[in-house]
């Protein structure tokens, strides 16, 4: 249940990764719309289908609008009401399984277009609401209820392969630090162009990856999570390329790119197109013409 | 004796110029005020490959591409030999003797097109030569030819009458020809010049622009063959102040797109056919579900898989009816005219509105490339309806129980009041799911009952005392309508029943079903889905079915209409 609607029939496990995402995202919502002066009925929220495609659902205070759709599809989607309405801050969640197995053939055309709207993905390397299966994200050799003499095929990189289609905003983040996780999305929110939240939000139920992460520090084991340095340029491909081939999960900024968002490109377009009435349209029809 | 109409037949290769031929005499007969329709054929590519485009000619509205042919142009010997049992009794052959020869004494003769035109100092002007030719055959009045000339050359460039020239004696070249070998296919009646505004338009063009006018104002879409040219007239035409146009990487995409407009205020539409309608279909069943007003046009093709991306077939009415998973009857207007091409576009968007929700709007290759001189719409009669929205303190629940004895609920705008969840799970009245029986029940009711504010449509109900009702749809309306007045004249005692909407179809047409009569279904298609439809509802309907690729001959449904009624007529 939600604290909205009693009714709503739908829970994450205790513990889930996710709690902390939905804590982060309402506040980056409500900042994102005090920065701007605009009304919170301005943010969209489309969500994958998955674990985390309830976020639509159980996100906080106000009600976004939203559209809980189509496994695999929140890019064409997003794309489609950010280019209705561009006023729109326009938000993606999907999960590692929805955003780059099923939905992977969008990644490209998105990062092309340069669309405006910011995703929001939390990788739990399982899927976690068929109850355990592997993901893209899941490492090789591991086993699972689908993959049950170990997995055969390599796991994605996604922060290379988003830098890779030329995605021109890349952070990386964990889902332990709602507070800081809330600034990193904003920051995604206000970049003109596509942008990528990447984060580690892990499933306590079939892949509980929270030691991995942040380690055991009172037993001295470090976690493969890492704090970006200070000097990495995030503008630079290259600092963004030598940080990503380092093993572990990088925390923050990692690639961005300003440019001509989809709706700046189009806006040029539109400055030149021929414009019509439909009276001048059906007249080029006439005979004689 | 003067006859009514001609169907002139350009055969050859694709990238030959075949459809700029038929397109010329098209173009010179509508302004010389005759009634014109063209249809083309050709393989699913550009250059080479067996191809023709022809033109019926006539003094009253054309309804098909006819019966048989009365002037063949062929291009190569293969044309004339897959062509020419075409030709009516009379009819006659040009061949091009550049390429090929034909022994003496037949009813044919040969044109060295290319060469004459060159001698014209304008070797671009060929099929004006064999214009020429086709117009002596059939008397065609050459003063409106060179009327046509002038007016398609006249571009305000400095060649301008050079070009018109020649292209008026290339037109003299052919008359000649075709005068010194005798031949005649009989004389074309003079026009009876319509009075009213007339435009020339393809069946695609035209569904397009009633779309626009009805509204449309985002557009997604693939290519995909035939409705590519929807694409194309979008990216060309759907631009000024909040509108939206672009080529997506597939029609997943597209449907998705499309819906993320609908859903954010716009009025949305893509079009597509058969593989990538089935691409559509799980965005389909989202927008059913969440009530997501767009229009999807389903130019169909041969089917099933890549199937005849280049021929007629009416066989998508199936899955475009219940395109997707779950209980959906999406509503469905297939367009048997161009003129109804445009209406239909309209409708279809109003609809979308009306209902929130999908729309299918099916078309035909039949229809998508088709020319037609009709009457210019007036738009100041085309509707442009809204989807009711919400204000400030209403009961911001966009999914309540609907029993059709209010108007329906409004839609929230994202940006305005009444935020809720577009939601492809079964939910409650703010959209958050449930999997509880009662939402289930009640949202179930909700949009099937939604169908009900679907009406508008055009219909045609005739003579429905007859035992047996002649029920076509789509592009078989033409040869249905010829084949169904040749037996009324000749006394059969058949009835006539027509309508563009096929879900849900108006009240009137029901009534006719009702009756029990015999509904006899003409349909290009193997499984006869139209009928096997009505047959569904208790209807007792069957079908007069054609899987070739081509359109219904007026005169082959002449033939099984008869077998079927018993009157033993003939064609």
């Amino acid at each position: 249940m939600s604290k909205r609607n009693p009714e709503y029939d739908f829970a994450w496990c205790p513990g889930c990764g996710d709690f902390g995402v939905r804590r982060a995202l309402q506040v980056a919502l409500e900042a994102y719309s005090v920065e701007h002066e605009e009304p919170q009925a301005n943010n969209v929220v489309v969500a994958g289908i998955g674990c985390s495609g309830n976020m639509v659902h159980l996100v906080e205070g106000d009600q976004p609008f939203g559209i809980h759709g189509i496994h695999g599809r929140t890019l064409p989607i997003s794309f489609g009401v950010k280019q209705g309405n561009p006023k729109l801050n326009t938000v993606v969640v999907a999960g590692d399984g929805d955003f780059l197995s099923i939905g992977a053939e969008h990644l490209g055309p998105a990062a092309n277009r340069n669309v405006n709207v910011t995703a929001v993905i939390m990788d739990n390397g399982v899927y976690g609401l068929t109850k355990g299966q592997s993901s893209p994200t899941t490492e090789f050799g591991k086993v699972t209820v689908s993959t049950p003499l170990g997995k055969i095929e390599n796991p994605i990189s996604p922060l290379k392969h988003y830098l890779s289609l030329g995605v021109s905003y890349i952070a990386s983040y964990y889902s332990s630090k709602p507070r800081v996780l809330a600034k990193v999305i904003q920051e995604a929110m206000n970049h003109n162009g596509f942008s990528i939240v990447h984060v580690q939000s892990p499933c306590t139920t079939y892949n509980d990856t929270y030691d991995i992460l942040k380690g055991k520090p009172k037993e001295g084991i470090k976690g493969i999570a890492y704090e970006i340095p200070e000097e990495h340029d995030p503008t630079s491909e290259q600092d963004a390329t030598d940080l990503l081939s380092r093993p572990g999960i990088p925390l923050g900024l990692v690639y961005r790119n300003e440019g001509m968002s989809m709706q700046d490109r189009f806006e040029e377009l539109q400055a030149r197109a021929p414009k019509r009435t439909n009276d001048e349209l059906l007249d080029s029809y006439l005979l004689n013409v | 004796m003067d006859k009514k109409d001609f169907v002139i037949r350009f055969a050859g290769e694709g990238g030959q110029g075949l459809v700029t031929s038929a397109d010329a005499l098209a173009r010179a007969a509508a302004q010389a005020g005759y009634f014109v329709q063209t249809h083309s054929t050709f393989p699913s590519q550009i250059m080479g490959g067996p191809a023709s485009s022809q033109v019926r000619i006539s003094t009253t509205p054309v309804l098909n591409s006819g019966d048989g042919v009365d002037v063949l142009v062929t291009l190569n010997q293969y044309a004339y030999d897959h062509n020419s049992q075409d030709l009516n009794p009379g009819g006659v052959t040009v061949y091009n003797a550049e390429e090929f020869d034909l022994p003496e004494g037949g009813h044919y003769f040969g044109i060295k097109a290319d060469e004459l035109a060159k001698s014209t100092g304008n070797a671009r002007a060929a099929n004006m030569v064999t214009i020429g030719a086709v117009a002596n055959l059939i008397n065609f009045n050459l003063e409106e030819i060179d009327e046509f000339i002038t007016t398609r050359f006249t571009r305000g460039r400095p060649g301008d009458e050079e070009i018109i020239k020649a292209n008026i004696e290339a037109v003299r070249l052919g008359v000649d020809v075709a005068m010194t070998s005798g031949f005649s296919v009989g004389q074309l009646a003079p026009p009876i010049e319509p009075d009213y505004t007339q435009i020339m338009i393809t069946g695609n063009a035209a569904l397009s622009m009633g779309a626009v006018a009805a509204g449309v104002d985002f557009y997604a879409g693939y290519p995909i063959s035939p409705a590519t040219t929807v694409l194309i007239w979008m990216e060309n035409n759907l631009w000024g102040e909040g509108r939206f146009v672009h080529q997506v990487a597939s029609e997943i995409e597209a449907i998705n797109a499309i819906l993320g407009a609908g859903f954010a205020g716009k009025k949305s539409m893509t079009a597509t056919a058969g593989p990538g309608f089935s691409l559509m279909s799980e965005g389909l069943g989202l927008a059913w579900m969440a009530e997501i007003p767009l229009v999807v046009v389903n130019v169909q093709r041969g089917g099933p898989a890549t199937g005849l991306p280049t021929k007629s077939e009416q066989s998508d009415l199936y899955t475009s009816m219940h395109p997707a998973h779950g209980d959906i009857k999406m509503p469905v207007l297939a367009p048997g005219t161009i003129e109804e091409c445009f209406y239909a576009g309209a409708l279809a968007t109003n609809w979308a509105e009306r209902y929130q929700g999908p729309v299918v709007l099916v078309s035909e290759f039949g229809l998508a490339e088709r020319g037609e001189n009709i009457r210019r719409p007036d738009l100041s009669n085309v509707s442009d309806e809204n989807r009711a929205t919400v204000s400030e303190g209403g009961s911001g629940k966009r999914y309540d129980s609907w029993d059709g004895s209010t108007p329906l609920p409004g839609m929230p705008v994202p940006g305005g009041p009444g935020a809720y969840v577009a939601n492809g799970s079964e939910h409650d009245e703010i959209g958050d799911t449930t999997h509880l029986p009662h939402h289930h029940v009640r949202l179930m009711e909700r949009r099937f009952k939604k169908l009900g504010l679907l009406d508008g449509a055009h219909y045609e109900i005739e003579n429905t005392d007859a035992d047996v009702i002649i029920m076509p749809w789509g592009s078989s309306k033409g040869p249905a309508r010829e084949a169904y007045d040749r037996l009324r004249e000749k006394g059969d005692n058949i009835g006539w029943l027509y309508s563009v909407a096929l879900n849900p179809l108006p009240e009137e047409v029901l009534e006719v079903l009702k009756s029990g009569k015999k509904i006899l279904v003409p349909e290009l298609n193997y499984l006869g889905q139209w009928s096997s439809l009505l047959r569904m509802e208790g209807f007792n309907a069957e079908s007069i079915t054609q899987f070739t690729g081509l359109p219904f001959r007026p005169a082959d449904l002449v033939e099984s209409i008869s077998e079927r009624i018993g009157a033993g007529v003939t064609a």
